[in-house]
């Protein structure tokens, strides 16, 4: 994947796809997504009606499961799926322009300018046979095609010292290789924000990273949007991260979304078992250093034959409170006591609260 | 673990220096690992944890002998092993595994389980007791996973069981010390309790000796006894994990601990926020490699490069002409700029 991204074509800039402005509503609206793949063992349901929005100025943190379908979801909005072998349904809105069943070469357009995306791996985005430098000044003249090589050269320079590059102009020359695991990170980074982008999708883009570094790219993220009003998706398995930088949260379990909200809601009052078990796994920073942590019992469920009903019961504590009804039934996300956080679980709010109070807050949460 | 052992790990003066070149001409070099001086003790974990690029793959890819040293020496099992030919290798790669950071590139995709994990006997030439297939079994159940996954491969597993096959292949010799580079970075956090739970009771049974490579400090506070902290290819602190964790003395440690982002707190936390130039290990600064970040610097610390040592009484070896004393605080939510 996005090895076409690094790769510059060199084609001039197009005239804009046209922008069709319904009021001022939210820059990213993703309704229904289903992403599926055909393999030989079967129908992959990577993504299975997830909906969500993300206004201008505003940050979405998507937490989950590996394999629960963040990085299908961000590819799909990027058009960056391959059409043979992939079928996607649903509405993807990028500043008011439908994205769904348009051509390849009109997505193609808005990406690199209005859109971006930080890729988790990478050296699958970076070219090992360009200098890291070059790739960033490409990625720039794409869309400036007014602009110089010069000028190009010294964009990528700005760029390498903004993510904490030392030496970027030393560094601009060299390859990919011979950079440690966070400053390919880093590089890649520079690369999606050369151009400002409208919309910036991150795919874990500070796991790489100490902790200082991750500090500085989030504030560079920050600085991006207070200047550009950027809408930005922040995918990431640091729950520490997202309760830092996000404004709202989406959670995935099995290419669906179980649970939605703000963050101080989601991460303080969460209402699915299975962001329970999430929170619970974090290692704790004040806590006993040596007691064994609490990970989620069992393993990621499979796609191609997902669990009935709920697709977490296999895994779930609660699975029986209501009887059949987990493993019969799909639980729909409906709101759960406070308008705008969204819940997909058969369990009753009282329930909800009593299990969470008595046999989740105590031991796991929140410590 | 006991404080007195032998140590099976005996690392001093390690240095590794990558040239680099303009056309065919080289100019200069990358002090990538500029002369570390650490132990590791039989069923010890230490943890080597630093800002990105300063060195900690290159260090991790030397003691296994992936990497020749540019200087310096290692020494495993009271025998030096610094240079140690192929021929003589053979027998101490047994005792000497790496677990590589990515779960996804380092198997191959086109070998069942059973072959990945089999292939270090196999290549070593031994054939344990009750046969090949029996001891994969055995390794396969050992780190959780299903002996029944023998025959099947690698992108029919979950990051998290990728990792164990990678232990398993790890655990195959039977060593004695596993360099772990970043082997949970890649997992998400519900994998990644299991991965650290399932090395924390193989620790204990096999009292097996880690270096555990990592950037993740709470994980790290989790899972060693130990904690170098390096900068710029060196070690400036290192120490008991309770003591570096509360008592941090050098200013880097700090600032390193200050932002960790926490779970339990919302929005924008407090950080010590370093300002000031980011050095290269291309050409690093005079004296304390830290000083052009660092708030305490003055001119000795440009003049004078500070030894590795007790300080102040402190539990640890810090590198540093003004330690910091005291506890480290609970963050108080704001974020303090500092400048040399
Ligand atoms: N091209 C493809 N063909 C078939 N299956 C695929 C393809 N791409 C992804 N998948 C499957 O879709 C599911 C969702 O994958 P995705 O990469 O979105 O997970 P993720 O949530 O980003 O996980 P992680 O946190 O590990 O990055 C996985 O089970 C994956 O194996
Ligand atoms: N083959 C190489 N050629 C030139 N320079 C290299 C090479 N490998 C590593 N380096 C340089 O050596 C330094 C240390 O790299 P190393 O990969 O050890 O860092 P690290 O501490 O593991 O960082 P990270 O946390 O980002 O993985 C970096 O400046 C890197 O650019
Ligand atoms: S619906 Fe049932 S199985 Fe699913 S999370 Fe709720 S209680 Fe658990
Ligand atoms: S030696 Fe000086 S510059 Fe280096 S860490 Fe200590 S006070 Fe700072
Ligand atoms: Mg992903
Ligand atoms: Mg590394």
């Amino acid at each position: 994947m996005g090895r076409s991204e690094a790769v510059p074509s060199g084609e001039p800039d197009r005239p804009e796809v046209p922008e069709q402005r319904s009021g001022d509503g939210p820059y990213l609206q993703v309704r229904d997504l289903r992403v599926r793949f055909d393999t030989e063992d079967g129908v992959v349901k990577a993504v299975d009606g997830v909906s969500f929005a993300v206004e201008r100025g505003r940050t979405l943190g998507v937490v989950g499961e590996s394999g629960s379908g963040k990085s299908v979801t961000s590819l799909a909005i990027l058009g960056l799926h391959n059409a043979k072998r992939t079928t996607i349904s649903g509405e993807i809105s990028v500043g008011g322009r439908q994205l769904v069943g348009r051509g390849e070469e009109e997505i193609r357009r808005l990406r690199g300018r209005d859109m971006a995306m930080i890729f988790q791996d990478p050296l699958s985005a970076l070219h090992p046979y360009y200098s890291v430098g070059k790739q960033i000044a490409e990625a720039y003249r794409v869309h400036h095609p007014g602009a110089g090589r010069r000028e190009a050269r010294a964009r990528a320079v700005d760029m390498l010292g903004r993510v904490g590059i030392p030496q970027p102009a030393r560094r601009f020359d060299q390859f990919p290789h011979e950079f440690s695991g966070g400053m390919r990170q880093r590089a890649m980074i520079a690369m999606a924000l050369v151009n400002d982008p409208d919309l910036l999708i991150a795919d874990e883009p500070t796991t790489a990273l100490d902790v200082t570094v991750q500090a500085q790219i989030l504030d560079l993220l920050a600085d991006l949007q207070e200047e550009f009003r950027s809408a930005i998706v922040l995918i990431t398995h640091d729950l520490g991260v997202v309760s830092q930088v996000a404004d709202d949260v989406l959670v995935m379990y099995a290419g669906r979304a179980v649970e939605h909200g703000s963050v101080a809601r989601v991460l303080r009052a969460p209402q699915h078992p299975y962001t329970w078990g999430l929170l619970s796994s974090v290692p704790s920073l004040h806590g006993d250093a040596d007691a064994d942590l609490l990970p989620i019992p069992g393993n990621p469920p499979s796609l191609i034959n997902l669990p009935s009903g709920c697709a977490f019961h296999p895994r779930c504590r609660w699975a029986g409170v209501n009887g059949d009804r987990s493993r019969t039934e799909v639980p729909e996300l409906r709101e759960a006591g406070v308008p705008g956080h969204l819940v997909a679980c058969h369990l009753s709010a009282g329930d909800r609260e009593r299990i969470y109070r008595d046999e989740v807050a105590r031991v796991g949460v929140a410590r | 673990m006991s404080a007195e052992a032998e140590p099976l790990l005996s690392v001093r003066g390690l240095t590794r220096h990558f040239p680099v070149r303009q056309g065919f001409r080289a100019r200069g070099a990358v002090r990538a690992v500029d002369g570390l001086d650490f132990d590791v003790r039989p069923g010890e974990t230490l943890g080597l944890v630093g800002e990105s690029g300063c060195g900690k793959t290159t260090t991790g890819r030397m003691l296994v002998r992936l990497l020749e040293p540019t200087a310096g020496s290692i020494s495993f099992a009271g025998r030096d092993i610094t240079h140690a030919k192929r021929g003589e290798l053979r027998g101490l790669r047994q005792d000497l595994q790496i677990i590589f950071q990515d779960p996804y590139a380092s198997l191959n995709p086109r070998h069942t389980v059973g072959r990945i994990v089999a292939m270090p006997l196999q290549v070593n030439r031994i054939t344990p007791p009750g046969g090949i297939k029996h001891r994969v079994q055995e390794l396969l159940e050992l780190v959780g996973l299903n002996p029944e996954h023998y025959n099947r491969y690698p992108h029919e597993f979950s990051g998290g069981q990728r990792q164990r096959i990678g232990i398993a292949r790890a655990l195959a010799l039977k060593p004695k010390l596993i360099v772990a580079d970043e082997p949970v970075s890649a997992l998400d956090v519900s994998i990644q309790a299991q991965v650290i739970n399932l090395l924390r009771t193989l620790q204990r049974d096999l009292d097996l000796a880690f270096v555990f490579i990592a950037h993740d400090l709470a994980v790290v506070r989790h899972f060693c006894h130990r904690v170098a902290v390096m900068y710029l290819g060196k070690i400036v602190e290192i120490g008991d994990r309770d003591t570096i964790y509360t008592h941090p003395q050098h200013p880097y440690t700090r600032a390193l601990l200050s932002a960790i982002p926490d779970v339990t707190t919302l929005g924008p936390a407090g950080r010590i926020r370093l300002t000031g130039d980011v050095p290269t290990p291309l050409n690093p600064p005079s004296g304390c490699r830290f000083r052009t970040r660092c708030w305490k610097a003055t001119d000795r610390c440009a003049a004078e490069e500070p030894a590795l040592t007790v300080r102040d009484g402190g539990g640890q070896l810090t590198a540093c002409h003004h330690p910091e004393s005291g506890p480290v605080g609970v963050p108080t939510g704001e974020t303090v700029e500092v400048s040399p």
